[in-house]
């Protein structure tokens, strides 16, 4: 390869940006494997031997575990749920023209923007009234009002793009609208479907807010869980690294699956 | 978007009847309605009450506007609201600005490997779970040994209390938000740089050797409806942030952090005062239709 000025500068440019994006993630990472002792050594070291204390600990404390857990439990279902409610009425939005189409938009757009906090509220005297606080369901059922609109708009998008001649083919073999959908919609459009899905998690994965709010004590989240260990004097630094690496892994893995997808997700597909 | 599409809902065949929409899209909206519309009906119901739950014995009476009135008459409400706008206006720049660097690196022939390496990582913070980000904040800038100040001792610099003073804690929220979020603006950029015509692009570099101009005249065009997006965006995100610098600062110290989803959760959840906050909260969501509306108006043209 030439190596002109030019060359040398863009390389360097790139080398900056990856060592931006990535040194936050990694000095969490490297802290969850350091002794409190060289967590709290000034000047910081960079250069350490790894321990596997922290990770022990968190893997034996039932409370990260069993927060993990309903992590898992909650976001799982509320994808399942946005999907089998989203991918339906996402065929009806790419397929049909219908009055009040343009308000279902703007609906769904709205809720993309709004703040949780403006949910929270009225969901937190609601819950508690319906003795629902500190359950599963309440945060499987609010996490739907930004994962539905996700589904909804990447299907939307996704089933667009299906050949109509497909339909009217089956059509004349006498097919009707909901059969059209299930043999040609759902396995055609599969690729948008599992696309929205990754989404879907990722977000109730990471979300706050609502789990703080609406859990007390046996349904909180890991990020719940992480943030409470932020108390006291003595901070466990190792401890809250290694459940926040926990934490961020796994959504992180998902995300470089989806990573091409990203700025349709985040935009709601303003740009393409 | 909604491009009107050819085929079925042109020509009535037989399976389509009226209905049928409805069917499949039933279930979402009435969920959608269940659990989105009715609480927001129940907070606008809420806001016009007296409503605070660490003193059930005065009950729930309605009090009109008392609350709207309040809210707007209280300065830390408008204080929090300005200083959400003060955020906005110093990250946002500096996004953009990054962001922009970095999607015309990517755009850049050549360094293959080194470009999709810096491609995929932007993804990293992206997802990173927003609490996550206040924790790494919380390690990264503590007072006695957080790594931000050896940066700045690299410089000569420092040390500083961030989280601890003022303009620190704000300082630390902003470099944690500029480090979540200037990867979407260069990917919104980049995406924008990839639709300028190949034929276009390399015309305009034999004629002008001004990369500068390169960007100012061809480039920038393809560039605006991202650029767009992100200013409306950014704005419904910064009016939303809360997790990140709940974990990091609590809206502290003193008030110097307090953005307005912060303070509204505060008098809600830790006053219990849910009348006021109600009442705040749909001011809050006022501003977001508003936003919302613009986007819309902006960005999918074909529905209006």
């Amino acid at each position: 390869m030439r190596l002109s000025s030019g060359n040398i500068l863009h390389a360097l440019g790139l080398t900056a940006v990856i060592l931006f994006t990535l040194f936050p993630f990694y000095w969490m990472v490297s802290a969850s494997f350091k002794t409190q002792a060289d967590i709290l050594a000034s000047p910081p070291v960079w250069l350490f031997t790894p321990t596997l204390d922290h990770y022990r600990e968190i893997f034996a404390d039932s409370k990260v575990i069993g927060a993990v857990g309903n992590s898992l439990i909650i976001a799982t279902a509320t994808t399942a749920l946005a999907v089998l409610l989203g991918a339906p009425a996402a065929f009806a939005l790419a397929r049909y023209d219908f009055r009040g189409k343009s308000d279902l938009w703007f609906w769904f757009i709205s809720n993309r923007m709004t703040s949780p906090i403006v949910l929270a509220l009225p969901v937190y005297i609601l819950a508690l009234q319906l003795k629902m606080l500190d359950t599963h369901l309440v945060l499987i059922l609010i996490y739907l009002t930004f994962n539905l609109p996700i589904v909804v708009w990447i299907c939307t998008d996704q089933f667009k793009s299906i050949p109509p001649d497909l339909e009217q083919a089956a059509r004349l073999d006498g097919a009707d609208q909901f059969t059209i959908f299930r043999k040609i919609y759902l396995p055609l459009g599969a690729p948008g479907i599992a696309v929205s899905a990754i989404f879907s998690f990722i977000f109730s994965w990471n979300e706050l807010l609502y789990a703080l709010v609406l859990t007390r004590r046996d349904v909180q989240t890991a990020p719940v869980v992480a943030t409470s260990f932020m108390s006291g004097y003595e901070l466990p630094w190792g401890k809250i690294m290694a459940t926040g690496t926990v934490i961020v892994l796994p959504v992180t893995i998902f995300a470089l699956i989806v990573s091409r997808h990203m700025v349709r997700g985040l935009t709601m597909g303003a740009t393409k | 978007m909604t491009r009107t599409t050819s085929g079925p809902n042109m020509r009535p065949n037989r399976g389509y009847r009226r209905w049928t929409p409805f069917w499949f899209l039933a279930p979402a909206v009435l969920t959608l309605f269940i659990i989105g519309i009715y609480p927001t009906l129940f907070a606008v119901v809420t806001s016009f009450r007296r409503y605070n739950i660490a003193r059930p014995r005065d009950g729930f009476p309605f009090v009109g506007l008392d609350n709207y009135v309040s809210v707007l008459t209280d300065s830390t409400f408008w204080a929090s609201l300005f200083l959400t706008a003060k955020f906005y206006v110093t990250v946002l720049p500096i996004q953009i600005a990054l962001g922009l660097m970095i999607a015309l690196l990517l755009h850049k022939t050549g360094m293959g490997f080194l470009k999709s390496l810096a491609r995929v990582t932007l993804v990293v913070p992206l997802a990173t779970t927003y609490a996550v980000v206040g924790l790494i904040g919380r390690l990264i800038f503590n007072r006695d040994f957080g790594v931000a100040n050896w940066f700045l001792a690299v410089f000569g610099l420092g040390p500083l209390d961030w989280l601890g003073s003022q303009a620190g804690a704000f300082a630390a929220i902003v470099i944690m938000d500029i480090w979540q979020w200037t990867p979407f603006c260069a990917l919104i950029f980049l995406a924008g740089l990839s639709m300028v015509p190949g034929e276009i692009e390399e015309a305009a570099r034999l004629e002008t050797s001004s990369k500068w101009a390169l960007l100012k005249h061809v480039q920038l065009p393809y560039l605006m409806p991202g650029l767009t997006a992100l200013l409306i965006l950014r704005s419904a995100d910064v009016l939303k942030l809360f997790d990140m610098v709940f974990v990091m600062t609590r809206g502290g110290p003193g008030s110097a952090t307090d953005l307005v989803s912060v303070y509204i959760q505060r008098v809600g959840f830790r006053v219990f005062d849910l009348g006021t906050a109600s009442a705040q909260a749909i001011l809050l969501l006022v501003i977001t239709i508003l936003l919302s509306r613009l986007y819309i108006r902006v960005l999918y043209k074909e529905v209006n």
